[in-house]
């Protein structure tokens, strides 16, 4: 007699049931949608369902549903006609300040949405796409934030009117050389309390009294992290502005990022928008002309050219330039200490500050102006062809009131809300200079190439799979088909449990999944094999099923383990497709344990195991 | 149905200096080409660029090279991939050094010069800082996983058994790479995953075989290591095939069905398969024999009062007679 108790039938049920839900969605196609994002990479605001709703009834478009997150808004519609129509109609309504993208949503089922169902992401080498791989430059981002420090010495000296004969780069450290022992120590004392980032420490030279000091290794880190950060941003924005639907920027490493934009083909085109950079400058605002007149009379002040502000509203702003995106050292959002208002903290260098010092002692009272300035790519048709340019974009994005006089440190209050501060913030960090990147990694794979990849995927997992169950059923007959159960069953596990993980399938991953098929037997041979064996030691086929399953179990565990070693070292030494096939081979490993061992068990007990005498066994 | 007949009597062990001589010869060849040949190492390791593209009809390859050339390229290589319509033209890391990742777009650009239907297939551009990366790191890769799998098995079974298993484990890998640098096939990334695929399906075989050595040392009472070996490697033998079986026909579907990208990374696991069988059979344990194993080695530490194992006699079929 061998019997399974009702909980584990249940519990093999359940197992199934369960995959095979999370499984199903990777049957339904995808339907075509409208996606809208921010161009500035900003949070939507919960408001912008509302517009987009008016469009689609003033266009009597029918949305077949709607999701809203804070990075994007989907809608999706039910044929490619509604969604360009739609497109188009978002394009006009909303303006500049949204991307509206065509995208492909999954058409999920709601029901199966609701459980959080989702199919398989195909990877870049099965969809077509770019990705790149960048690198940010540290070694010139350190040697630009030591420059900065050097600035920043030479004029704190200066203005403590300390005498130096020098202040230089020397390696990874900063030296100055001064002319007394006194001025030494008022320097030290002033370094110390207005140069907190540094680390510093007197020595004597041949005749002068030096000072040597060095970034400390934290402020070193969290400078290279910003610079990193601040390139994600930036790249961010300008992938914003290709209209990518599901594009991925991430942090790899210390300093790398990778980029991966789905669908796109021109490789030049999103080279050269990757590679443009934003900056900004600060302006006076000129308060003695009237920016309306000049705007309806086209005639603008010699000493002044005319902006725009978001809101559309012209504005004069001086010629002259304050400081530019490459003074900018940081800007952060926060909350003003004594009124509790969002606030931006803004840091110059010492040449942005000792410009804004003489300009903001002279104009307090006066407003001054950010401009923020990027190359944005425009398409345009002429004579019918699609023809692609950069255009140089304006805007202001902030103007405030000089309150007093200051220069290396100031903040921008009364600003509306705390997202916009943020907002600001963004902006600014993304108009500074950056440390330069550079693509050190492209693989683009055309449409047609992603197409075949995955026919070809597909074909060889079917007829590897078919190929396997025939080969078991001829040979091992019931329980050949037993074991093919299994091997669906395994097969279903397995995207079911890629799809819920949300894995990225790609060509390497589908061979994994071959492979897997494959080796999933194993599990099966050996128990089938070793039934066979007890049946011939003379053993009754009862006892037979028992001690095969029994004894061919810590062979099967001893044999999966120390593959899934192998699986687990490319896992974590593997990049990109290698880790796809690394995920795939380990997932299938688990997966097959239970359904060879435990699944196969439950119905040869289910066929043999209620009689009390077989007499033989289908193997 | 069978395919092994259900009392093979096989003296595998008897046959294991012929075996080892043919290793040796393998190994030797395996070496010698890698030595003398070296691996055609891929754009993942080497760095450099790679572009596929496709025309509407099958241009003449001396145009292709001439739009190159006019182009201002002089170290290229232009060849057909797969059909007569598609092209590869590989470009080395120190040309693409200079322009970084614009090359890609130049060679486009000229490309298009002979047919202004070309479609792009793949782009791959890969800077030399990558490339020595990558190498490094996959060697590790291999490293780390037999250092795995050597902890694993001296915990399990025994150190000589580990030992075995590495010693066969090596064999594999060397075997293997050899043939890949023999006919000088591509070695990119994705022959590294099915070397380590290679090494987890291996060592598969030989554990199964460990294992059943390890149950035969424990419940026979009689019977040399010899003669124990032989008999769980017949004992073992129909598994043995019919694994080897299944697995090599999702690898030949794999191979014929699956693309010219998965192409390599299918030949490696199929000569790895065989190898791999080869190796569990004829090296894995003769490795631990000539390390000595013995019954004591694999007796479970005995507590007093507690079972002793079922004993059973030695089918004659194996002793030596």
């Amino acid at each position: 007699m061998n019997r399974y108790p009702v909980w584990k039938y249940l519990l093999l049920i359940a197992v199934l049931v369960i995959g095979t839900l999370y499984a199903l969605p990777n049957l339904f196609g995808e339907d075509p949608a409208v996606q809208v994002s921010s161009a500035r990479g900003f949070e939507l605001d919960p408001g912008l369902q509302d517009v987009v709703q008016e469009v689609l009834d003033s266009n009597e478009i029918e949305a077949q549903s709607t999701d809203f997150t804070p990075e994007r808004l989907m809608v999706r519609v039910g044929n490619n006609e509604t969604q360009l129509a739609l497109a188009d109609a978002l394009r006009s309504e909303l303006g500049d300040a949204y991307v509206v993208a065509l995208n492909l949503a999954p058409a999920t089922p709601g029901w199966l949405r609701a459980i959080g169902a989702e199919p398989m992401v195909l990877g870049l080498d099965l969809q077509g796409g770019v990705h790149f791989l960048m690198e940010v430059d540290m070694e010139t981002a350190r040697e630009q934030t030591l420059e900065r420090f050097v600035d920043d010495i030479r004029n704190l000296l200066r203005d403590e009117r300390i005498r130096y004969r020098s202040v230089r780069v020397q390696g990874d450290e900063l030296v100055a050389e001064l002319r007394s022992e006194e001025d030494r120590a008022q320097a030290l004392q002033a370094l110390a309390q207005e140069l907190t980032e540094l680390d510093i420490e007197s020595f004597d030279g041949s005749q002068t009294f030096n000072i040597r000091a060095g970034v400390r290794p934290e402020v070193m880190t969290e400078l290279q992290q910003t610079a990193l950060q601040q390139n994600i941003t930036t790249l961010r924005n300008r992938v914003n502005e290709l209209g990518v639907a599901e594009p991925v920027i991430q942090q790899q490493g210390a300093e790398r990022i990778v980029v991966q934009l789905p669908g796109v083909q021109d490789t030049a085109e999103a080279k050269r928008i990757l590679g443009a950079t934003a900056t900004l400058e600060y302006r006076a605002v000129d308060e003695q002309n009237d920016p309306f007149e000049a705007q309806r009379t086209g005639r603008v002040p010699a000493q002044s050219r005319l902006y725009l502000e978001r809101d559309g509203t012209p504005i004069l702003l001086s010629r002259r330039l304050i400081a530019s995106g490459e003074n900018l050292t940081s800007a952060s959002a926060g909350f003003d200490q004594q009124s509790g208002q969002p606030n931006v903290q803004v840091t110059l260098d010492a040449v942005g500050a000792r410009r804004m010092l003489d300009f903001t002692s002279e104009n307090v009272g006066n407003r001054m102006a950010v401009v923020f300035i990027e190359q944005r790519p425009v398409t345009e048709m002429v004579d019918g062809e699609e023809v692609s340019d950069m255009r140089r974009v304006e805007e202001v994005i902030s103007v405030a009131v000089v309150r007093e006089p200051f220069g290396r440190r100031f903040q921008t209050t009364g600003l509306g809300s705390s997202r916009e501060a943020s907002q600001l913030a963004l902006l600014l960090r993304a108009g500074a200079l950056a440390a330069p990147v550079q693509i050190i990694e492209e693989r683009t794979v055309g449409p047609s190439l992603g197409a075949d990849n995955i026919e070809q995927g597909f074909n060889s997992v079917i007829i590897g799979f078919c190929l396997v169950l025939v080969v078991m059923a001829i040979y091992y007959k019931v329980f050949g088909l037993v074991a093919n159960l299994a091997l669906t069953a395994n097969l279903v596990l397995i995207i079911a449990m890629l799809s819920m993980i949300g894995a990225t399938l790609t060509l390497p991953g589908i061979a994994g999944i071959v492979l897997t098929v494959g080796m999933a037997v194993d599990a099966n041979v050996l128990i089938y094999e070793r039934i066979k064996e007890e049946l011939r030691l003379g053993n009754t086929p009862q006892a037979a099923i028992r001690a095969g399953y029994g004894k061919a179990f810590s062979t099967i565990a001893d044999a999966n383990v120390t593959t899934l070693i192998a699986a687990l070292v490319l896992f974590m030494f593997g990049t990109g497709p290698v880790k796809g096939f690394a995920v795939t081979l380990s997932l299938g490993i688990i997966t097959s344990m239970f359904t060879a061992i435990f699944g196969t068990r439950g119905v040869v007990n289910l066929i043999y195991g209620r009689k009390q005498r077989v007499a033989k066994l289908s193997i | 149905m069978e395919i092994i007949k259900t009392d093979t009597r096989i003296d595998f062990m008897s046959r294991r200096k012929v075996a080892l001589i043919f290793s040796a010869i393998l190994l030797l060849l395996s070496v010698g080409s890698l030595v003398t040949r070296g691996l055609n190492f891929g754009l993942d390791f080497t760095g450099g660029t790679l572009i596929e593209v496709s025309y509407p009809e099958a241009p003449a390859l001396t145009d292709v090279r001439g739009s190159l050339e006019q182009a201002g390229y002089e170290s290229f290589t232009v060849q057909n991939f797969g059909t007569a319509r598609d092209i590869v033209v590989r470009l080395p890391a120190e040309v693409a050094g200079e322009e970084g990742a614009d090359i890609s777009t130049r060679v486009l650009d000229a490309l298009s010069t002979v047919d202004a239907g070309v479609e792009i297939r793949r782009v791959e551009f890969v800077g030399p800082q990558i490339g020595e990366e990558l190498a490094n790191q996959g060697g590790l890769a291999l490293l780390y996983a037999l250092a795995g799998i050597l902890l694993y098995v001296s915990f399990r079974f025994q150190w000589r058994f580990a030992v075995g298993a590495v010693a066969a484990l090596i064999h594999d890998v060397l075997i293997v790479m050899g043939l890949i640098s023999l006919f000088q096939l591509g070695f990119d990334l994705t022959v590294v995953a099915a070397l380590l695929a290679v090494i987890g399906y291996s060592l598969n075989d030989t554990i199964v075989v460990y294992d059943r050595l390890r149950e035969n040392f424990r419940v026979k009472r009689k019977g040399t290591a010899t003669e124990l070996t032989n008999l769980s490697i017949n004992q073992m033998l129909s598994r043995t095939v019919m694994t080897s079986l299944t697995t090599m026909l999702v690898l030949i579907a794999l191979f014929y069905f699956g693309g010219e990208i998965i192409h390599a990374f299918a030949y490696t696991l199929i000569v790895g398969v065989i190898v791999g069988t080869y190796s569990s059979i004829f090296i894995a344990s003769t490795a631990a024999i000539v390390l000595g194993i013995s019954k004591q080695d694999l007796m479970p530490v005995v507590k007093e009062g507690a079972d002793q194992p079922d004993t059973e006699a030695l089918p004659a079929r194996f002793r030596n007679s």
